[in-house]
């Protein structure tokens, strides 16, 4: 058994023990999809853009994993407050295999979570319009679940306390989440907005599980599926340098 | 086993460690005593990879802890003076992600997690999520999990603390058997005097990030002429308190990472 996968285990048991958690979790999700998919509903049907609740829901899906993966992949600095993370680097383990195992588990952690934000959404009244397209999507959750869970630990290896959260979520999370095109359309988008849309890594993830799930598409599988893992590969080596780095 | 040259810390103008040398031969219980704020733990922190120093050499059995941070892993265990365990996790599941950390094998793994959480009496609460247990009962499930692996050098940074002496008792008998069956060198830190005069065999006592003796535990007490290591461990070290300095030590430590200095 090695060093990796007993930190995967670690979070997912740590997950698994977090019932109230998970009942939480799933609060925010499904308000996004009510409120916003019932509610701005009619004027995307006027718009002639269709079902909001079948385009809202691919969206609502990558934000919570989004969250999930940020939120555990900082899970990092839980750890160090609580001084496990003196355990993890005084072991003889390559740090790169720590913050890969750690990683691996948040992005577990997040596509489970999605998984269950996508059945909320079934029972919402969301359908996918074809079965045989869901491994692709499950694909695309796995990973914008990796890209962000490294992000994440790469955050938490930065941060030296848990004051800096609260930055991360409005500097950072939000904008992720509202620039990434989960809740609208990219099409006409203003100039300035499409621009930074196409930066926002997220952007990608949502388009392609929107492709997978409904058929619609701005970018492309072979695009999506491109961007996504180079910024993962990215995240993945600046966060083992940042996790490499730690002094405590 | 362990040689210090010169080693120096500072926190921007703050001195945590000044100039400190030292060496630890093989098989030795060398205990490093110091007030609180003196600069053990920040010692201990460089020695054991956690912490880069500004100045100076550290050898760790022929290696660098820089250069050479997993070799150099591989060869100590530690039990942290503050706490470093799983709160999630079951006292089993921490033993096991340390087993599996450093490579026990996972027969052995079994059954010395069995014996040594046995042996501080934790056995029974072996399933239990760590968050629910005493601070006693966490500090036992540190100390035990230390002893699960058999390092070349054991670093016991004020294991005691808050122990019984029942547990202090077995801690310590468990430590010199492991020094005198499988050679471990042991380095320790403690604020009770009358242990380390009964484990140690050699002593340094450091104050203001300077050492300001060495020797065993006999010569401490010849140097200074008094009859116990308490009384010469004052008479070094003044009878003033020190929590004021450790307190700005740790100002000063939290000023610089706040800032993000961390070299």
């Amino acid at each position: 058994m090695s060093a990796i996968y007993v930190l995967w285990l670690r979070e997912l048991r740590r997950y698994v023990r977090s019932r109230a958690q998970i009942a939480a979790s799933l609060g925010q999700p499904l308000l996004y999809l009510i409120a916003l998919g019932f509610g701005l509903g009619p004027v995307f049907q006027k718009a002639g853009q269709g079902n909001y609740v079948q385009f809202v829901a691919p969206g609502i899906i990558s934000m919570s994993i989004l969250f999930s993966s940020i939120f555990s992949g900082m899970g990092l600095l839980w750890d160090r407050q609580f001084g496990f993370l003196k355990e993890t680097l005084v072991a003889p383990v390559p740090r790169f295999q720590i913050m890969l195992g750690k990683t691996l588990g948040a992005a577990t952690v997040a596509v489970i979570q999605g998984l269950l934000v996508a059945i909320v959404c079934f029972i919402a009244g969301f359908r996918f319009a074809d079965w045989r397209t869901i491994p692709i999507a499950l694909l695309f959750m796995i990973l914008i679940g990796c890209l962000f869970s490294a992000l994440g630990t790469a955050i938490g290896s930065i941060l030296q306390n848990i004051q800096g959260f609260q930055l991360v979520m409005n500097f950072l999370v939000m904008p992720i989440f509202f620039l990434s095109g989960a809740l609208y359309p990219l099409s006409n988008l203003p100039g300035a907005l499409s621009l930074v849309t196409r930066l926002d890594p997220l952007t990608y993830g949502v388009d392609g599980l929107r492709s997978a799930l409904i058929g619609i598409s701005t970018f492309g599988f072979v695009a999506d599926l491109s961007v996504l893992l180079a910024v993962t590969l990215i995240f993945l080596l600046v966060g083992s340098r940042l996790f490499s780095k730690i002094q405590v | 086993m362990i040689r210090v040259d010169n080693l120096l810390k500072k926190y921007g103008d703050f001195t945590a460690v000044d100039n400190i040398s030292f060496h630890v031969a093989p098989g030795e219980i060398f205990a490093f005593l110091g007030p609180n704020g003196a600069g053990k733990t920040t010692t201990i922190k460089m020695l054991t990879t956690l912490l880069h120093p500004t100045g100076g050499t550290i050898t760790i059995d022929g290696l660098d802890p820089m250069r050479h941070s997993n070799e150099v892993r591989k060869r100590f265990g530690i039990v942290f003076q503050d706490p470093s365990l799983d709160g999630d996790m079951t006292a089993a599941e921490n033993m096991e992600i340390h087993g599996v950390f450093y490579h026990v094998p996972r027969k052995v793994r079994l059954e010395r997690t069995e014996s040594l959480l046995k042996l501080f009496e934790l056995w029974e609460k072996r399933n239990e999520q760590v968050k629910v247990f005493s601070g006693g009962m966490k500090r036992r499930l540190e100390i035990a999990r230390g002893l699960l692996h058999t390092p070349k050098i054991l670093f016991l940074d004020e294991p005691t603390l808050g122990l019984d002496p029942q547990t202090r008792n077995q801690l310590w008998t468990h430590v010199k058997h492991l020094n005198q069956t499988e050679g471990v060198t042991v380095f320790l830190t403690t604020h009770y005097m009358d242990e380390a005069d009964r484990v140690a065999q050699r002593i340094a006592i450091i104050d203001h990030g300077k050492i300001v003796a060495q020797g065993t535990p006999q010569e401490l007490k010849q140097q200074t002429g008094k009859d116990s290591l308490e009384d010469a461990f004052l008479s070094l070290t003044g009878s003033t308190i020190r929590d004021e300095a450790a307190t700005s030590a740790d100002q000063m430590r939290q000023m610089a990472k706040m800032w993000g200095n961390r070299r």
